[in-house]
């Protein structure tokens, strides 16, 4: 089973969604026991970082978010929840979760594609990834393919764990992570059959994890 | 490099899909349902339903119809029609939409475009704008006028000046509808649409006048448009969404071709 994190997050209920087409047991929760049994998290998330750091604390999410990470459950986390494992947020100049070293910045303005059109902010449509170490989460894709993106500021984590870029206007990261610790700036739910293959990746992990775990 | 997309409008009135030309004469073709589906599987980028249903029980089978396509197709999609308080947005996100898009209301109280940006986020609000070409004028500089209710009023609002105050008010995308090109299928108001994406720094979809795919090409090229709306050129079979697309990317726009 994949708990979704609840604390309300935009997208929880389309993640939810996703999941259930592949037929994969999930459940949005905020429940201790419930986010220990399972076999790995998602950590979604769409909106303002300050306003999704409140909604953390208050539902006390982020001691919960903490303890998945220390107790070495696979995590996905996926766009503002991609973001806000980092150390801080450019946005309001907030301070974020730090569970993985790093920081988001803000799309400059005034950035031009790379066909000399100006990049407006949000970065918003499909983009494809530049793999830069392979990632379990990209086994079997396509690598030409696209995936929705729908953001004004991007991640900038400790160089060794970008798995993959994206260009627009600059060229950032777009997914990073270590084996069972990954964060995607993109939304794989809304990104038709390659953002669902790489969902039953993460869950296929997630199995597989579990089974190794168990073993021992 | 960031894709332009293709972004098929669906009208739906009383849970049913119709394709309005002109905003008068609705035909009714079917499931909306099922044709977004056919939709996401041919490749679209996006969808969007606009709800033309005037009364509160019909805007309940519209809910249901969102939810419906929410468990069925794994892209954004957009809603508009009928919302004109937060309330209303808050309807149709948690219903399963992505973003909502917000025309009439936002005209009449631009606040409905901050409170919705500072409640879900710039993301999630895209402010749709009705566009008349009038005679250039102090009050009208631009020579296009904002209108509502489907251009039967006239507000005296330069669209230049409204797209750029939707932008300051915290606005997501904007998307600039001609109606003075709407159901001619003569292509897009290029010039209208250039003149909005110079004038802000936001996402701008074209829409309006899409009768072939060397129109939708032309918005994203010489209208500098991120997307291209598009309604009775796919709706009635005359030419598929990978087609337009290929199209497209043949004639060198960036366009998605593997989903």
């Amino acid at each position: 089973m994949l708990a979704i994190l609840d604390y309300k997050a935009g997208n929880q209920t389309s993640v939810r969604r996703a999941l259930e087409h592949l037929g994969i047991p999930c459940a949005i929760t905020a429940d201790p026991a419930t986010l220990e049994s399972a076999g790995g998290v998602i950590f979604p998330g769409v909106g303002a970082a300050g306003q999704a750091m409140g909604a953390l604390a208050e539902s006390g999410m982020d001691e919960a978010l903490r303890q998945v990470v220390r107790r070495g459950q696979p995590l996905l986390g996926i766009c503002l929840g991609c973001q806000i494992l980092l150390q801080r947020s450019e946005e309001n100049d907030t301070t974020t979760l730090g569970i993985v070293p790093g920081i988001c910045r803000r799309f400059e303005d005034g950035m031009l594609q790379e066909d000399g059109t100006p990049a407006p902010v949000p970065h918003m449509g499909w983009n494809s990834l530049e793999a830069v170490a392979p990632c379990a989460l990209l086994e079997g894709i396509e690598p030409m393919a696209e995936y929705y993106f729908v953001h004004s500021y991007y991640v900038e984590p400790d160089p060794s764990l970008v798995l993959a870029t994206t260009t627009y206007g600059r060229t950032f990261c777009s997914l990073y992570g270590r084996e069972g610790l990954w964060a995607a700036q993109f939304h794989p739910e809304k990104s038709g059959r390659p953002g669902l293959n790489l969902l039953r990746n993460y869950h296929k992990y997630c199995q597989n994890s579990r089974e190794a775990r168990h073993a021992q | 490099m960031l894709s332009k997309r293709v972004i098929p409008c669906l009208d739906v009135r009383n849970g049913r899909l119709t394709k309005g030309v002109k905003f008068v004469g609705n035909e009714d073709i079917g499931d909306p349902v099922e044709s977004a589906r056919r939709y996401y599987e041919e490749g679209a980028d996006e969808i969007v339903f606009y709800d033309i249903t005037a009364s509160a029980e019909a805007r309940g089978i519209f809910l249901d119809v969102v939810e419906r396509v929410a468990e069925q197709i794994f892209i954004p999609f957009a809603v508009g029609g009928g919302i004109s308080s937060v309330a209303d947005m808050r309807a149709v996100l948690l219903a399963g939409a992505e973003k909502v898009s917000i025309n009439s209301a936002a005209v009449k109280d631009p606040r409905l475009i901050s409170q919705g940006a500072d409640a879900f986020g710039s993301q999630a609000i895209t402010v749709g704008m009705d566009v008349l070409a009038v005679p250039v004028s102090a009050e009208i500089p631009s020579g296009y006028e904002i209108v509502i209710h489907g251009g039967r009023k006239r507000m005296g609002l330069d669209a230049i000046a409204w797209a750029c105050r939707c932008q300051e008010l915290g606005a997501g995308e904007l998307c600039v509808n001609s109606i003075d090109a709407d159901g001619t299928k003569d292509g897009y108001e290029l010039k209208l649409t250039r003149a909005i994406v110079d004038a802000v720094s936001l996402p701008v979809i074209a829409s309006g006048g899409a009768g072939e795919p060397r129109h939708m090409l032309e918005a994203v090229t010489t209208g500098g448009a991120s997307a291209a709306l598009i309604a009775s050129i796919v709706h009635y079979g005359q030419y598929s969404i990978r087609e337009c697309k290929e199209y497209m990317a043949a004639h060198g726009a960036k366009m998605r071709l593997t989903w």
